[in-house]
């Protein structure tokens, strides 16, 4: 049993803010749910909606079926209608626009008008959310509460808001009480309300990350907005740079002088930081990128979700040097998956690149409440006695890691890094036996680097015919797909990606001898990941699932296609 | 009082009477009057003959990307505030590559001294024009020669709020060597253009030029912005050399929250105190 909402209206509405209050007064309540966001890239106008899928377990993915829609203009009556289901109710403001005449499902609110009376026409959002309430069968004060929480601060605001909230309520009780009741509450555990960029700032900041230097770039914006407003209070800076190159060579010179350092973008900036990541592997400076992947080519769709960059960050960065790419199953996996990005960065001192996307970066979750006690801080630095004086940065040692020490802390030492080829103490080379000497040195981590990479999650039947493989923030969606498939009939099980390269193999090669078909399902035209795949193993995906309208995949989509073939 | 032989290491690429040793010289000279220890400083560099300074002097050193000596500086500055933080690289380097950061860092303020080797041409590569070239220059790419004005680095920091600017000559290389201990001094962003001959590429501008048209002006008020921006526009028959503006200004640094009190790195981190940020998602 489960409630699906889609609210939409032109962007500059404001629905965020009071989505954002019912999901957590839901999540508070101990409702499973996904909030996600559909917007455009423009600041007012037109067309952006979101979905709240509700339900009593946790909560994968967003469908595409309707239960309840709050229409805040004619568009998204218009262009979502067709997905309503036949006992659905659409809230609407019939001082706006009608429905049309054979439509028997609106549930007519004067928001506007009603808002108004509360204070001002800006509040209708919160009156629609009355309205809301009323439909799921919620009392509002749980809303009520988080209405004085959020404006605690603005004298006046948080009244007009609960009057608003209050004149919803009353308007739907005429029409609509409880038509869409909610299940039982199911509050066995607390839980968090949170979205993937939320995320990944407070694993960063958990990490003991202390400098973010980007350049702001949606849809990784979020990262360093988390980052920056807990910079006041917590040891880590924040600096907006000029460009991306900047961005980049701030974090390697703040984590070349001892602090943990971030950077994050998307494919654009990421393409503009190319260079220094090659830097970041030729000096072997540890530093974690974020790369919250948006479709391209060039600006392509800003605000849009695609996972089109496997292959880019895979290859970026002139010359060949080791490199770690993780990414996340789920907001749970994120958390801890970026801690391990950061000490990997450390620990074999080369970058390692997280990649995110949209449909992660901007998706709200509930989730458990995360174990901070899991993540480590461990630097990996030299002690005194753990290296060779006078001291030398690129010491050969037989797994490739020279001891790390910090500049400026120990008298008589000093730490040179070079982009030039070095020797071991850090100065510019041209002879072929150092050059050699040193680019083996480097490439002897990737040894132990490849040992340290998770092989890919587990999840459906145990003895599968059917395959389903994927990467990322397609998790939740491949996991209901597999669900639905399994209900079926179909015997299906879902093989899913975290860390991506060095790739990670062994046990895909057990699954694909077992099972009849299999599948990569990709949020990209050309199926990156089974090209990966191809090169280190040499299975060939002949079904590949591919979408690439720069929207994230819904079950049916997948389980339609995988029908089509069996 | 160190000896500044101790800061001169390795053998350097550079040809046989290059303005570089004369700054090389004056920078260790420099550090040594200020008793800076080694570990105590840390050079950044980009590209160029220039940027070949952190191999060729002891101190920390982060020899990084052509246009890019910059930014690590003030990455580094922020996770160590103790560190002696001393940028040097070329014109093309600094000027050209590195236009972005150089106008951005201006801005900031960080407590960064910045010493720019300008010899008004492209060495590494072997004779190109630079941002600096005086037009009319030929070279093998600007066959019909230099077309555009030069970049005025130091009208354009003064500009853009810089609060130390000054111009040097590496003939002159007492004078180098004072104004650089001033400069590392100084709170907040230092420029230091430092006129250099390119004895191999640039024909145009030699030690005999630059000797006929340098002269050291009476500064009365180093805090005065207009005079110091007349002094930096003049260019042609007399070039002026000197700390033509010294005028501290609040730095990076000191507006920063975290940067209060301990350096970054020396922070304590404490994970209770860090686990009670999830609070806000409940």
């Amino acid at each position: 049993m489960e409630v699906n909402i889609l609210v939409g209206g032109a962007a500059g509405q404001g629905m965020d803010t009071v989505m954002n209050l019912l999901g957590k007064a839901l999540v508070r309540e101990g409702y499973g749910i996904i909030y996600t966001k559909d917007y455009m890239s423009r600041v007012r106008g037109g067309h952006n909606f979101s979905r709240l899928r509700i339900g009593t377990g946790p909560i994968w993915t967003t469908v595409d079926a309707i239960d309840i829609m709050v229409a805040l203009n004619e568009e998204t009556y218009t262009i979502h209608h067709d997905k309503l289901v036949p006992s659905g109710r659409v809230i609407y403001d019939p001082n706006l626009f009608q429905l049309p005449d054979e439509e028997s499902r609106g549930v007519p609110i004067k928001l506007r008008q009603l808002a108004e009376q509360a204070g001002g026409a800006v509040m209708a959002n919160t009156v629609a959310v009355g309205a809301l309430l009323m439909l799921i069968g919620l009392l509002p004060d749980q809303v009520e509460q988080l209405l004085q929480e959020s404006f605690a601060d603005k004298e006046g605001v948080a009244e007009e808001n609960l009057i608003a909230l209050q004149s919803g309520v009353k308007a739907a009780l005429e029409q609509c009480k409880a038509c869409f009741p909610l299940p039982p509450k199911n509050k066995t555990h607390d839980q968090i309300f949170i979205d993937g960029n939320q995320v990944l700032g407070m694993a960063a900041l958990a990490s003991d990350c202390r400098f973010l230097a980007a350049y702001p770039m949606t849809p990784s914006t979020g990262v360093m907005n988390y980052l920056a407003a807990k910079s006041k209070s917590y040891p880590v800076v924040v600096e907006q740079a000029e460009d991306e190159i900047a961005a980049i060579n701030m974090a390697l010179g703040a984590s070349y002088a001892g602090v943990r350092a971030l950077t994050a973008t998307s494919g654009g900036g990421f393409a503009l930081m190319a260079e220094g990541l090659s830097l970041a592997g030729m000096t072997e400076t540890p530093l974690v990128v974020i790369v919250a992947m948006r479709p391209g080519p060039a600006t392509g769709l800003p605000t849009r979700t695609e996972q089109g960059d496997l292959d880019f960050v895979v290859h970026a960065g002139h010359g060949e040097f080791p490199r770690a790419v993780l990414s996340a199953t789920s907001h749970e996996d994120a958390f801890y998956r970026l801690n391990k990005a950061f000490s990997l960065a450390d620990q074999y001192q080369v970058p390692v690149i997280f990649l995110s996307d949209q449909n992660f970066a901007d998706t709200h979750r509930s989730v458990a409440p995360f174990d901070f006690e899991r993540l480590s801080q461990e630097r990996f630095l030299a002690k005194e006695g753990q290296y060779e004086k006078p001291y030398r940065r690129y010491s050969l040692t037989a797994s490739g890691i020279s001891p790390r020490i910090i500049p400026g802390r120990i008298k008589g030492e000093v730490v040179l890094v070079d982009s030039d080829e070095h020797d071991q103490k850090g100065n510019i080379i041209e002879d072929a036996f150092t050059r050699k000497q040193m680019f083996d040195k480097r490439m002897r981590k990737l040894t132990e680097l490849a040992e340290e990479m998770d092989e890919p999650d587990l999840y459906g039947d145990p003895h599968p015919d059917l395959l389903l493989v994927g990467w990322g923030s397609t998790y939740g969606v491949l996991r209901e797909s597999v669900d639905a498939l399994s209900a079926s009939g179909l015997k299906t099980a879902l093989l899913h990606y975290s860390d991506l390269w060095p790739l990670p193999s062994k046990r895909l090669l057990e699954m694909i001898r077992v099972v009849k078909r299999y599948y990569c399902v990709e949020n990209n035209a050309t199926g990156q990941l089974a090209a990966l795949i191809r090169r280190k193993t040499g299975i060939e995906f002949n079904n590949l699932i591919l979408k690439y309208d720069g929207r994230p995949f819904l079950p049916h989509e997948i389980v339609r296609e995988v029908e089509k073939n069996v | 009082m160190s000896n500044h032989e101790e800061y001169l290491v390795n053998k350097t690429a550079w040809c046989p009477g290059c303005g570089n040793f004369a700054i090389r010289e004056a920078l260790a000279g420099a550090l040594a009057d200020l008793d800076l220890l080694p570990h105590q400083v840390l050079i950044c560099s980009g590209i160029g003959q220039a940027a070949k300074i952190p191999h060729y002097i002891r101190a920390n050193g982060f020899n990084g990307l052509h246009g890019r000596a910059l930014p690590p500086a003030l990455g580094a500055k922020v996770a160590n505030k103790e560190l002696v933080v001393i940028v040097e690289s070329g014109d093309g380097d600094s000027y050209g590559e590195g236009g972005n950061h150089f106008i951005h860092n201006v801005r900031r303020n960080p407590d960064l001294t910045h010493l720019i080797h300008n010899n008004q041409i492209y060495g590494l590569t072997k004779g190109q024009a630079s941002p600096t070239s005086d037009p009319g220059m030929v070279t093998g790419v600007q066959t019909m020669g230099v077309s555009i004005p030069a970049l005025n680095p130091l009208a354009l920091a003064l500009v853009l709020g810089a609060g130390f600017v000054a111009r040097c000559f590496s003939g002159e290389q007492e004078h180098l060597k004072d104004t650089i201990k001033t400069a590392i001094k100084f709170p907040g962003y230092a420029l230091v253009d430092i006129l250099q001959p390119c004895v191999s590429f640039n024909k145009v501008n030699t030690y005999g030029w630059y000797k006929k048209r340098i002269y050291f002006p009476e500064i009365a008020n180093r805090e005065d912005w207009n005079n110091a921006l007349d002094l930096a526009r003049q260019w042609g028959e007399k070039i002026p050399l000197g700390i033509f503006y010294a005028k501290p200004r609040p730095t990076y640094e000191s507006a920063i929250k975290a940067l209060e009190g301990k350096p970054l790195v020396l922070k304590e981190f404490n994970p209770i105190d860090i686990a009670r940020v999830q609070k806000e998602f409940y």
